[in-house]
């Protein structure tokens, strides 16, 4: 298997492979998914819900004797991360909804992630035990203490194998350090630190210490009458761990180097395209909005998304993007409608595959698009149940813009934006990518020949 | 998806003294820019008070809508017809305070054609309009009814930002014939009728479980509109806690 091998070409199809969650008529609103993360060898894939739920999956050793069927996924851990809380201060509920995921690199047997929801980020440690200690001396079967007058011997209690258990305990809680709704959460590449973003700041975090971070970035006006701007992403550079970008609601991205100030309110490097005066109107500020900022795994671009676009920057240049490719510039007409029915607000994420050569995003009906930054093609694909057979190759499929429409394209009136894909994730080395379609998580391949 | 107007609407009485001949142009059967900008105004002034009672309001949306809102005040101030009087006819069908259309989606040069000028009242036609390339930013033009982040300079009680709501509402009342009870007791129905009126233009390729703009399910955050009714206890609360005094 060749390493992040993605090159759009007509070799390359994506097939369906597995398909996670309830059909619909168990769904509960609970079961939406909200994050999805593969860790930094793809072994293990995480999905976070409403309901403040985790669940992992863990691919299958690859079998010899079904060499077409690249291993599957299978449940290894689900936990209840989050709950539900209530601020009294501001008789508001904090919502459970876990809104990211982030896997730190394995150190050892065991696996750590964050998770976070609007306020609190918790270290979970998640680790297998499959032997028990039994033949304890001084209590009996049951745990319980016996009385010491019955002890004569010294016994030392003996490790016995036992079903594999995996348990996932929470290590830390950062909590209390967030007065707005966390957005982001980026773990550092020295492996010690990390950031947690908020809608106006963004605070730096030991691993080790729950009881303080360190505010890096505050964008609060002294007045919030004067507030027009939030901060709506943030990561670190992979590679070097003194710079971070975050992007805004103005569809600015700004990169900053701690080693500059304690307080990094003044960015290193400042991106913004120029506003295009022809297509301006009453939306052309919320169309704007980064909802995803990413790095590219080289640490040269960096990808953001807005609500109509995804756009490719290079680090060293400032004023405009290098890339910009349409996701659904067939909605440009409609943004009034979906002004009125909210979905203007939605927040899209999108993601690199593991050579940086090819870009995916969602969109409506369930569809989700890729773009390969080599031979600029792209393709739109399905995910539903419909296209659910193991191995079925996806069809490309197409929105009609106007005139006539072809049998299998549909027209912007029939999409669905109740089905809508916000969340995917590509694995870091090959060709496989978990795309979440509300409470369902499908995983696609691409063929093996 | 065309227009939700196209059928069955009456030319209005022209606001501001425009002269109705005068070049609303292509808009024979569509309500004028003007309307359309305001109805998109009493939409993003509804958004900003109906969030959701029980969970903390998305900041960054709310800060869009407030941004738009103050976008489209601006541009009124400049246009001169933020503090006229509309008679606008009171046995309107709520209907027209829905904008659904694409006017308000086209680029300004597409626009620039329909908008009222500044001395609308002289019968100008819109082709005079000058300066629209681009929306005057946020610190141009300040009206003290302008936003709903702005308050006065007693800021951090509850009584300087209920005198803020009350400029606000004063402002739409001028706008409307009726009282603010009665704007929001209008804005009630068309909304929840979101649907009824949507159905409507949207295409014939609906299925059974409700696809198409219109009928999005409750499977994201719940709906803003559907069980919060404002009244103003609760507005003071939703606007208290967006700027957190």
């Amino acid at each position: 298997m060749m390493p992040g091998i993605g090159v759009l070409t007509q070799d390359t199809l994506w097939c369906f492979s597995q398909v996670k969650g309830t059909i619909e008529i168990g769904a509960t609103e609970a079961d939406i998914i909200s994050t999805v993360e593969f860790n930094h060898t793809g072994e293990l894939l995480a999905t976070g819900d409403k309901g403040g739920r985790v669940v992992i999956f863990q691919r299958e050793q690859e079998s010899k004797n079904q060499v077409h069927r690249r291993g599957e996924y299978n449940v290894y851990s689900t936990f209840q991360s989050h709950e539900p809380e209530f601020d009294y201060l501001k008789s508001l509920e904090i919502e459970e909804k876990i809104n990211k995921i982030r896997w730190l690199p394995q150190q050892n047997a065991a696996y750590f992630l964050l998770s976070t929801n609007d306020k609190t980020v918790k270290l979970w440690k998640v680790s297998e035990r499959d032997k028990r200690p039994e033949g304890y001396n001084l209590k009996d079967e049951e745990g319980r203490l016996r009385d010491p007058a019955t002890i004569t011997t010294l016994r030392v209690p003996v490790l016995r194998p036992m079903d594999l258990m995996v348990e996932a305990t929470p290590r830390r809680v950062f909590a209390n350090a967030h007065t707005y709704h966390i957005n982001s959460i980026s773990v550092n590449s020295d492996y010690e630190t990390y950031m947690s973003a908020d809608d106006l700041r963004i605070n730096l975090w030991n691993f080790e210490i729950t009881n303080q971070s360190f505010n890096i970035v505050d964008i609060k006006p002294a007045n919030m009458e004067e507030l027009t701007e939030v901060i709506t992403a943030a990561e670190f550079h992979p590679h070097h761990c003194n710079s971070f970008v975050y992007s805004s609601s103005k569809g600015t991205i700004r990169l900053c180097d701690m080693r500059a100030s304690a307080l990094c309110d003044r960015h290193s490097k400042f991106f913004e395209e120029p506003e295009d005066p022809s297509n301006r109107s009453f939306f052309s500020e919320i169309i704007s909005s980064i909802s995803d900022v990413k790095f590219s795994h080289s640490g040269r671009y960096i990808m953001t998304r807005d609500y109509l676009t995804v756009k490719v920057w290079d680090l060293n240049m400032e004023n405009r993007p290098i890339e910009t490719y349409q996701v659904h510039d067939y909605l440009r007409s409609k943004l009034c409608s979906l002004y009125e029915n909210d979905c203007i607000f939605d927040k899209f994420e999108c993601v690199w595959n593991g050579s940086d050569s090819v870009i995916m995003t969602g969109s409506y009906n369930n569809f989700f698009r890729m773009f390969d930054r080599n031979t600029k093609r792209d393709v739109t694909l399905e995910a539903s149940r419909e296209n659910s057979k193991p191995r079925a190759i996806l069809k490309p499929r197409k929105v009609c813009v106007g005139g006539k429409r072809r049998k299998d394209e549909i027209s912007v009136d029939s999409l669905d934006f109740s089905k809508k894909i916000l969340h995917t994730a590509w694995h870091p080395s090959e060709n496989i990518i978990a795309v979440a379609a509300t409470n369902n998580l499908y995983i696609f391949q691409d063929k093996v020949n | 998806m065309g227009t939700m107007f196209a059928r069955g609407l009456k030319r209005k009485s022209a606001e501001d003294g425009e002269d109705v001949e005068g070049g609303l142009a292509g808009a024979q059967a569509m309500p004028s820019y003007s309307l359309q900008r305001q109805s998109l105004l009493d939409m993003s002034l509804v958004k900003l008070q109906l969030c959701h009672m029980l969970v903390e309001p998305n900041l960054c949306r709310s800060v869009l809508i407030a941004n738009t809102v103050r976008q489209i005040q601006e541009e009124m101030a400049q246009d001169g017809t933020w503090r006229v009087v509309a008679p606008q006819a009171a046995g309107r069908a709520p209907l027209d305070r829905l904008v659904s259309t694409d006017i308000l989606c086209r680029s300004v040069r597409e626009q620039e054609g329909e908008r009222p000028g500044p001395d609308a009242g002289d019968g100008h036609t819109p082709d005079l309009v000058p300066g629209l390339a681009t929306v005057p930013s946020a610190q141009a033009l300040r009206s003290p009814q302008s936003s709903l982040w702005e308050v006065d300079s007693s800021r951090e009680n509850r009584g300087g930002f209920q005198k803020s709501l009350d400029q606000i509402f004063e402002t739409l009342e001028n706008k409307t014939s009726g009282s603010v009870e009665e704007l929001f007791a209008d804005v009630d129905s068309p909304y929840y009728d979101l649907d009824a009126v949507l159905t409507g233009m949207v295409g014939s390729t609906q299925s059974g479980h409700g696809s198409g703009l219109q009928a999005f399910s409750s499977a994201t955050a719940p709906p803003p509109s559907s069980s919060c009714r404002s009244d103003l206890g609760e507005l003071d609360h939703a606007v208290e806690i967006l700027v957190e005094t």
